[in-house]
């Protein structure tokens, strides 16, 4: 269980929090907001990329500020959007540092298997040779995961893990998590720009406005028109679709009449 | 081809087969180059018959020499490599960052506010440690805080180092000038070695320091590797990365230290050694690219000063000529990248 108790980070006048939570231990947890909601402040706390102010974040009741780093490094990996990535790194080189906690650089056989496993599991097996810098930002991404995947730990932070990904390579990214989550039995916490992708793949979501929390609790509580219409600020419908409740909100009604836009000129 | 033969690398490892080979093939050529120009250096222009007693009598006499140019690119690599990796860089070196000028700066202070007398008063060797020690310490604050990442971007960061050396030496040289001519000497003796006239009075002490530092840089290689991917991974993988990044910077403070006075400033040996490293290995792993680095960084001024020594008789200009390679490297790199 992630448990945060009276967490404050201020950034100059702004304040993210006081934040109390507790997330219940497997499955995905979505954290979802709107820009500046504090989201990815929260999710680095926990992850202990960030220092917070006041208040105590345990995972799996390690404290994670306060206990050993390596001992928190088994117990729980983050991966921002943006890493600084060191050229002449190949992918299965990148994967490998996942098990630094574990070996501090000297692989055995059985993190050479792990490496393998979420190398395999990020269909990552034709790039394993790859250097880092000859790859895409979607492909860097899928490596990047595959590394805190290898890492083995129970818990496991995504800030934004579908930036830089398209429609096929975001689905694929979010049935792994599923698949980890599932048959892998991690907790996986991420953070969700797409509404909708946390409204098809999370088991809690948590909602955040102005640096705080403005409700918690499995999709059915949130998904819903009149809680997502105040967390965003933005008139939302939700719909039933084929794959679900499914949040529409993309033209408003008072948006105008579709025709209003002038017809493009036809060139002489 | 390969298939058949006995194999220590799994088949699915971090690195290509292929790699490992090349680096073997790398690392015994830069060897045997190193002893090459070590010989010559020793056997060069000497007229009695190899091995005897009065050839090792001229030869024992260079072996100072052979013995500052192996202490000064050892220091210059280990120290550029390990700079390089803690501040995300392979442009900045500890030497274009004015750690140089900081010694310079912290002897001529001495001088100028202790006096010569005091400073010749005060036994050599402590005088040698306590300086020393002075200049790592302001080392380690300044580049702390100018590295803590508060200044944000390399090109800030580059800038306010590359004003902070200039203005460092401008205040040694105008301190320099408001000494009385004896003081000056006292403190000139002791600041302008060069390769062929170094400071060899305290060999004994900057060769177990260069030692220890080395080695602990050598066993902190891997973690080197995992600092390199940058604050937020290295955190992840359960590193303090603001406290391994002061260690490193500590280290690297004391073999600059160690470096500037055997022989003074020297800006661009390291970078000319740690780039080059980089460019035949082809890898992130710090245990292959520091002893190329150091083979590198010593087959370079090893030649340098063979050819400037004995084919030449140039002996002064050797810091010279290596700092114009490297400075046209430098400028070739910036060139080719288009940035820093």
């Amino acid at each position: 269980m992630i448990r945060l108790d009276g967490v404050v980070k201020r950034y100059g006048r702004t304040r993210i929090g006081p934040v109390d939570l507790k997330l219940p231990a497997g499955g995905i947890v979505a954290l979802v907001g709107p820009n500046g909601a504090g989201k990815s402040t929260v999710l680095t706390m926990i992850g202990r990329l960030l220092t917070p102010d006041e208040g105590t974040i345990t995972v799996d009741g390690i404290d994670v500020h306060r206990a050993r780093s390596t001992e928190v490094a088994r117990t729980v990996s983050i991966l921002r959007q943006e890493n600084h990535f060191v050229t002449r790194l190949t992918v299965r080189q990148l994967v490998g540092f996942g098990r630094y906690p574990y070996s501090a650089g000297r692989l055995t056989a059985h993190d050479e298997e792990k490496i393998s496993e979420a190398i395999d599991l990020l269909d990552l097996g034709d790039l394993e040779q790859r250097f880092l810098d000859h790859l895409s930002g979607g492909q860097r991404q899928r490596a990047y995961v595959a590394m805190v995947l290898a890492q083995d730990t129970d818990y496991l932070l995504l800030d934004e893990p579908l930036n830089n990904l398209d429609a096929e390579h975001s689905v694929q990214m979010m049935a792994t998590l599923r698949r980890a989550a599932d048959a892998l039995g991690r907790t996986v916490v991420i953070v969700l720009h797409d509404i909708n992708f946390a409204a098809a793949y999370s088991d809690y979501i948590v909602a955040m406005d102005a640096g705080t929390v403005a409700v918690h609790g499995p999709p059915d509580m949130i998904i819903r028109d009149d809680v997502l219409t105040r967390v965003f600020r933005t008139p939302v419908t939700v719909v039933d679709s084929p794959s679900g409740r499914f949040a529409v909100y993309h033209r408003p009604p008072d948006a105008g009449p579709r025709s209003a836009a002038p017809p493009p000129k036809e060139k002489p | 081809m390969l298939a058949d033969a006995p194999s220590l690398v799994p088949a699915r490892s971090a690195t290509p087969r292929a790699h490992h080979r090349r680096f073997r093939l790398l690392t015994a050529a830069l060897v045997a180059a190193a002893l090459l120009v070590t010989a010559l250096l020793l056997g060069w222009d000497n007229r009695f018959e190899p091995f005897s007693d009065r050839w090792w009598r001229i030869s024992s006499m260079r072996t100072s020499t052979i013995a500052v140019i192996a202490l000064v690119t050892f220091c210059q690599a280990f120290a550029t490599v390990a700079f390089q990796t803690v501040t995300h860089n392979r442009i900045l070196t500890p030497s274009i960052m004015g750690f140089e000028s900081l010694y310079v700066l912290v002897q001529t202070t001495v001088v100028f506010v202790f006096g010569a007398t005091s400073v010749v008063g005060l036994e050599p060797t402590a005088r040698f440690v306590v300086q020393s020690a002075a200049m790592v310490a302001f080392a380690v604050v300044l580049y702390s805080w100018l590295l803590s990442g508060r200044l944000g971007n390399l090109h800030v960061m580059l800038l306010v180092g590359i004003v902070l050396g200039a203005g460092m030496g401008s205040a040694s040289s105008f301190l320099q000038q408001l000494l009385d001519p004896s003081e000056f000497d006292v403190l000139r003796a002791r600041l302008f070695g060069s390769i062929g006239n170094a400071n060899t009075d305290f060999l004994w002490i900057v060769v177990p320091v260069c030692a220890a530092t080395g080695a602990a840089i050598w066993m902190i290689s891997r973690r080197l590797d995992v600092l390199a991917l940058g604050s937020d991974l290295s955190t992840n993988l359960g590193l303090r990365h603001r406290r391994q990044v002061m260690l490193v910077l500590t280290l690297v403070s004391v073999l600059m230290a160690m470096s500037t006075s055997l022989v003074g400033p020297m800006t661009f040996l390291g970078f000319l050694s740690a780039t080059l490293a980089y460019s035949l290995t082809d890898t992130h792993e710090h245990r292959r690219v520091l002893p190329v680095a150091w083979l590198v960084g010593f087959v370079t001024l090893a030649t340098a000063y063979l050819l400037l020594r004995h084919v030449f008789a140039l002996v002064d200009t050797v810091s010279i000529v290596v700092e114009l390679i490297g400075g046209a490297l430098f400028l070739a790199v910036i060139f080719r990248k288009g940035r820093l």
